[in-house]
């Protein structure tokens, strides 16, 4: 990997571990990180390809409330580094690393998932100099160490980013083909059912009585493969307007016995 | 008097909505988004209050427990310098007051931000650029990053300005009306969506043959007597529109999945993800069931069910 390379890959690499923690700009989220990845070390294609498929299984990771969800930030970073590293000789299979990266990428998203619990704890005493520049006053003080933890979670990813692009392509290279087809395959299937957990993540938060006829409808409109997801999202748009209308309409004649508080449900589901 | 009114302007509350994108930056377990609410204010802590103890008795109250959404956030910061502005020209809101209002907005609102945000828009606009990203296209990731960050920032300053405008009437609206219809209507669609992403990218195909069978005269591409040259190539495929691809061969292989899709395409999917549904409300860890996901993955592909 060239030197420029490198260097990009860190900046990309902080980016995506600051936003691990804002979650503001999205730079962590694998559709945006790998791709970044990808165009710096010249894989475009693959790096937008290993970020789609990322993407799918992340979709449901969200941090709520005090709970920290597995870290998308180094799964998709140091995945895209690995993949890079097994296609920078040419030799290796494009998909073939795609999906073993996609594999490895579980994984660093629990290691992930741990460091910025640690940057989150290490923050705490962060936040007492903050209250220390405050009882003087310090403006520079308090924003120096807000500052400071933002770059915390950066460094967070940037470490182990530029660890591993000093590793050599031809160990990365060399284990992908000892691995047999049947466990590269195995692993292409397994991760085309992991989608399946991100997804439940979502249904568990938003599932009520009222909403599971929506999923069903979803699922076989969905059947159809001439609708886009565009289209579909018209669809489920169209039912949302329809249902909250008719169900106005229904409380307004009905006397007033509405089914009680939508958002206190959610707030219950919520806890 | 009038004149002598501290008032933000339109810039101050913008470098305000500016550090409020880094809310989260200094996130920790004691106080959790304290330290970037307290960063947030202080455009406004300095244009508010020019003495030096009123600046230390500012700063010391933003740094106080605070935690939500970081998106709906917005509207609390709003209502707070309405707030932090009537009190810099005399009227009488303590500490309290304002921790209050804080600490009373950002419960519901983040019951409102979550499903919205991280489990509604997240999910559909990351689908949408996951599955143009899946064929090699920029447009899917550069859809997702661009549409996401103009709703963002304008969903960021525009409920602020609200919050700022409106002042502390707002906390009657959350409870009721407007806030629960959008809740449910983005769990509606969200639900509706998700519904259609397991159809459509929780893929789980069954390999085992189920049947082969000869198929009859007529019901596939008789190769060996096509027309020569390019009139065969035009009858096969003339031929292979009207049969499909069951045309292609004399024996008719039906694996189970073409079984299953004949049911409804997607049943496996679908009741995988109600197990993980099922499996995430045991407590048990997603990174487990992925892991597990994919050791049944190579185990079912070595025994040849998939």
């Amino acid at each position: 990997m060239s030197a420029l390379s490198i260097v990009l890959i860190a900046i990309i690499a902080l980016l995506a571990g600051m936003e691990g923690v804002l979650d503001e700009f999205q730079f962590h989220q694998p559709l945006v990180a790998c791709t970044l990845i990808g165009l710096v070390t010249g894989h475009l294609e693959e790096g937008i390809m290993l970020g789609g498929s990322l993407q799918m299984i992340a979709l449901g990771w969200a941090n709520v409330g005090a709970a920290v969800a597995p870290d998308a930030a180094l799964a998709s970073v140091a995945s895209a580094i690995i993949m890079v590293l097994a296609l920078s000789d040419g030799t290796a299979d494009p998909q073939t690393a795609i999906t073993t990266s996609i594999a490895l990428a579980v994984p660093l998203s629990v290691a992930g998932l741990f460091l910025t619990m640690i940057c989150r704890t290490l923050s705490i005493p962060m936040v007492h100099a903050m209250d220390a520049a405050a009882a003087k006053g310090n403006f520079k003080g308090v924003e120096m160490w807000h500052i400071l933890a933002i770059l915390m979670q950066g460094v967070r990813i940037m470490i182990p980013a530029l660890a591993l692009c000093f590793v050599s392509p031809e160990i990365v290279t060399g284990a992908l083909k000892m691995m047999p087809a049947w466990l590269s395959d195995g692993m292409a299937i397994g991760g085309g059912m992991v989608a399946a957990v991100g997804y439940a993540m979502v249904i568990n938060m938003m599932a009520t009585k009222e909403t599971w006829p929506f999923f069903a409808l979803g699922f076989v409109f969905a059947a159809i493969s001439q609708l886009t997801l565009i289209a579909l999202g018209v669809i489920g748009i169209s039912l949302a307007l329809l249902y909250l209308g008719l169900k106005e309409t229904a409380k307004n004649s009905g006397g007033g016995t509405g089914t009680g508080d939508p958002l206190g449900d959610i707030l219950n589901d919520y806890e | 008097m009038a004149e002598n009114k501290v008032q933000l302007s339109k810039s101050d509350r913008m470098s305000v909505c500016m550090r409020h994108q880094f809310l989260q930056g200094s996130w920790n377990y004691e106080r959790m988004q304290n330290g970037g609410w307290c960063f947030s204010m202080i455009p406004a802590i300095k244009k508010l209050y020019p003495n030096k103890e009123d600046q230390v008795e500012a700063l010391k109250r933003h740094m106080e427990f605070y935690n939500t959404h970081p998106y709906v956030s917005a509207p609390v910061i709003g209502v707070t310098l309405a707030l932090e502005e009537d009190r810099a020209n005399g009227a009488p809101i303590d500490d309290a007051a304002i921790q209050g209002v804080k600490v009373g907005m950002m419960g519901p609102l983040a019951g409102v931000g979550d499903p919205v945000f991280w489990f509604t828009l997240r999910p559909i606009l990351g689908a949408l650029g996951a599955s143009l990203a899946l064929s090699g296209s920029i447009v899917g990731p550069l859809l997702f990053f661009f549409v996401w960050n103009i709703i963002r920032v304008a969903f960021l300053w525009y409920t602020q300005e609200f919050g700022y405008k409106v002042g502390t009437s707002i906390t009657k609206d959350l409870s009721g009306g407007l806030m629960g219809k959008i809740t449910e209507g983005a769990s509606i669609l969200g639900m509706f969506i998700i519904g259609s992403l397991v159809q459509r990218w929780v893929s789980i195909s069954f390999t085992p043959v189920v049947s082969t069978v000869e198929q009859s005269a007529g019901a596939y591409i008789d190769w060996a007597n096509l027309p020569a040259g390019t009139d065969g190539i035009r009858e096969a495929l003339t031929q292979f529109a009207s049969l499909g691809a069951n045309g292609l061969d004399v024996m008719k292989v039906t694996t189970l999945q073409a079984n299953l899709d004949q049911l409804i395409p997607g049943l496996a999917a679908v009741c995988l993800t109600l197990l993980c549904c099922q499996l995430l409300k045991k407590k048990v860890s997603p990174i487990v069931i992925i892991i597990a996901l994919f050791a049944v993955g190579i185990g079912a592909h070595l025994i040849g069910l998939m």
